[in-house]
């Protein structure tokens, strides 16, 4: 019900309501906030332990038996509770931000459908109606991110979104493909069942089977090498980068690898850390030097996954799924408010135009400030919590070099997000349009301010206790003063994330406190630029994959000219013509030769008939 | 002499045999016609000769309608060659041969 929800109102959009763009996003608000209540009445109800599946079968061809169904539990609910809860409030800011726009009712449509394949992800009990939301959910943002398809830049960033993906999606695939080959279920229960009481049963294979499936998770969250897709998908409005590059989209990848742990072998684990960390710092690094508002809280949306994922292959799912829903909270909650600058300097994106916006814009500068903090991971803000936890995992494992890259990112973190903090809201006005902007409307301040309450309280209202009973059999529950204190149990991490914290404050606030252009690029030269240009991934890609497939396309077109068509279908088009002409002396037009020859046929009939 | 059944089979024979000749010698359209309906009384003569020789009367039956529906057939291809002569003044076949390429 929750999940069919925004189906129904996407189709009722698309087929009725085109024309009227208040009506269209009523219903689309409405069935959002709608799933959002339902899901809270489910829990109250059932409390979070609850854990059932319910399904029907859907085909089965031969041993394949896919059934079309929904699982429930704690770590379905929370993301439920996140994708209804953050994405309501997406909803409902859209209705200011996108008030302007002639085609505001396709946009809603559009959310809801996305919406709709978000849930579908969620909800899905076996990997193939996963795959299918999972796809439907690549549709969705690609049409999301195309939604100002005037643009042929937006145009291009939906493109290369959606290809990006399909790449991952390709390894998803086989992934799900070798699974059914080796355990012959594709549902989630089956299979955890199966390998808890046979773990030998994906012998040797089951580091590729892993990293396959992991292959599908760095499509949708954007894991190095498959990158590149996020910070183009910038073009696309900025609800959407709240909705998929913050809040849900991107969290899919996350959310399919806990689901899924039970797969992943000690082997496989290693290498997504080892991506996880990677990224992380990668993106953290480019951060540094951007200039775009929406793409430096992009990157820095890579960055946060790059720890997510890392934690996961650290096997620390409840750490993982706790970072990503504060940072759905305070990262839906950082786009947001840009958007509302970005509103308020009428479509200016440049940083270094803004500056002085606190005075302008005092509520998006509060909210911005909560979300600044929570991303930087200040105590008692979510961030701090969810980092914390990341970081003590990583010891746990004793893995140092994650540890050490895990302190060395947050305080990059904590560096480029102050940058954008000074630059955007303190110091002097650095244009015009900074000095006209006005704050935005209470359809879009509302949200900002409910998802800044989260992101504030989202590390001691009980959010670990939830995923806790999810991945632990014996997960203690603490209340909320326990979890509050909890970072003090593991006091060293704590100590590491503080001090990472301090030092990028610092350096953010001597370089770029009343700065007026960016004094980096001549400290550090040749890097800064390395960054600025996102150390060449796209030059890369462009002089590699690309022109590979452009060679192969070449290949390709000249086999289809010259052999396919000119040898072999040149050959039977010229037979037959030839054979054809040949033929033809035989009519000559005359009937008195055809009437020879039908009593000549006659004759000879006769003769073998009767004749023998 | 009395005739016997091989005495109409064989003028039948000869009437369709000459019948035959002519439809694929002469040039005319209308003596091809006239050949043509040669051949179709032979066949007549056929049927006749064997209904009497079988004391039976359906091929005398058949014949009947044959002549019948002969008559019309003949309006219709005199019609058809009358307005093929309209159009092309000629009834020889060497000059119908624009079905040809």
């Amino acid at each position: 019900m929750i999940l069919f929800l925004p189906l129904l109102s996407a189709a009722v959009i698309t087929l009725f309501t085109l024309r009227s763009k208040t009506i269209s996003s009523l219903i689309s608000i409405g069935a959002v906030v709608t799933g959002f209540v339902m899901t809270l009445l489910f829990i109250n109800a059932n409390g979070f332990q609850f854990s059932g599946e319910t399904s029907t079968n859907w085909l089965s061809i031969g041993g394949l038996q896919i059934d079309f169904g929904l699982k429930l539990d704690a770590l379905s609910m929370m993301m439920l509770l996140v994708v209804t809860g953050v994405g309501g409030a997406i909803h409902i800011y859209s209705f200011g931000y996108m008030h302007d726009d002639r085609s505001m009712a396709r946009f809603f449509a559009f959310m809801s459908l996305f919406t709709f394949s978000m849930l579908g992800i969620v909800l899905a009990n076996n990997f193939l109606m996963m795959f299918i939301f999972w796809e439907l959910v690549g549709v969705s943002s690609y049409l999301l991110i195309g939604f100002w398809f005037e643009k042929p830049s937006a145009g291009d960033a939906a493109k290369k979104a959606f290809i990006t993906n399909r790449l991952g999606d390709f390894g998803f695939l086989f992934g799900i493909l070798m699974v059914w080959g080796l355990l012959g279920s594709l549902s989630f229960s089956t299979l955890q069942t199966t390998l808890a009481a046979n773990p030998v049963l994906l012998g040797a294979s089951a580091t590729l089977a892993g990293l396959l499936i992991f292959c599908g998770a760095m499509g949708k969250s954007a894991q190095f090498p498959l990158h590149v897709w996020l910070p183009d998908a910038m073009e696309g409005p900025t609800p959407v980068s709240a909705l998929i590059h913050a809040a849900t989209m991107v969290a899919a990848g996350v959310y399919m690898l806990c689901r899924t742990l039970f797969l992943f072998n000690a082997e496989s684990l290693h290498v997504i850390s080892c991506i996880g960390g990677f990224t992380a710092l990668l993106a953290a690094l480019m951060a540094v030097q951007q200039n775009d508002i929406k793409r430096i809280i992009a990157y820095s949306t890579l960055s946060q996954l790059g720890y997510m994922v890392m934690t996961v292959g650290l096997n620390g799912p409840t750490a993982a799924m706790f970072h990503l829903t504060t940072h759905a909270f305070f990262k839906a909650l950082l786009f947001l408010a840009a958007g509302s600058v970005i509103i308020g300097m009428h479509h200016e994106q440049d940083i270094w135009q803004m500056g002085n916006l606190r005075k302008k814009m005092p509520v998006t500068f509060l909210t911005f400030t909560i979300g600044t903090l929570a991303l930087c991971g200040v105590p008692p803000f979510s961030g701090f919590y969810s980092k914390d936890a990341i970081l003590a995992q990583a010891l746990e494992q004793h893995n140092y070099i994650l540890f050490s890259i895990g302190v060395f990112v947050a305080a990059l973190t904590t560096f480029y997000t102050f940058r954008l903090f000074f630059v955007v809201f303190m110091g002097k006005e650095k244009s015009k349009a900074a000095s006209h902007a006005h704050e935005s409307s209470l359809v879009m301040t509302l949200p900002l301010i409910a998802l800044a309450v989260f992101s504030f309280a989202g590390g001691f209202i009980g959010i670990t206790n939830n995923y806790g009973s999810q991945f632990a059999a014996a997960h203690e529950q603490l209340s909320v003063a326990q979890q509050a204190l909890e970072p003090l149990h593991n006091i060293f991490p704590m100590l590491c994330g503080l001090g990472a914290v301090a030092v990028g404050f610092f350096l953010a606030y001597s370089l770029y406190n009343n700065a007026t252009t960016d004094p980096l690029p001549e400290k550090l030269g040749w890097l800064s630029r390395a960054m600025k240009n996102r150390f060449y991934f796209d030059e890369l890609y462009e002089a590699t994959f690309i022109r590979a497939h452009d060679f192969l396309a070449a290949v390709a077109d000249w086999i289809d000219r010259w052999i396919l068509e000119g040898a072999i279908i040149g050959a039977i088009r010229g037979g037959t013509d030839l054979s054809g002409r040949a033929l033809r002396l035989a009519q000559t037009g005359n009937l008195q030769t055809y009437a020879f020859l039908f009593v000549l046929g006659v004759a000879l009939l006769l003769y073998f008939v009767l004749g023998k | 002499m009395h005739a016997g059944l091989h005495h109409y089979l064989f003028v039948s024979f000869m009437l369709f045999g000459l019948g035959l000749l002519g439809v694929i010698m002469r040039r005319n359209l209308l003596v091809i016609y006239m050949s043509l309906e040669l051949m179709l009384n032979a066949a007549n003569l056929v049927l006749v000769s064997f209904s009497r020789f079988n004391n039976k009367l359906d091929g005398q039956v058949l014949v009947f309608f044959i002549i019948t529906v002969a008559a019309a057939e003949v309006a219709v291809g005199l019609a058809l060659i009358v307005a093929l002569y309209r159009k092309r003044q000629s009834a020889h076949v060497e000059d119908l041969t624009s079905m040809k390429l």
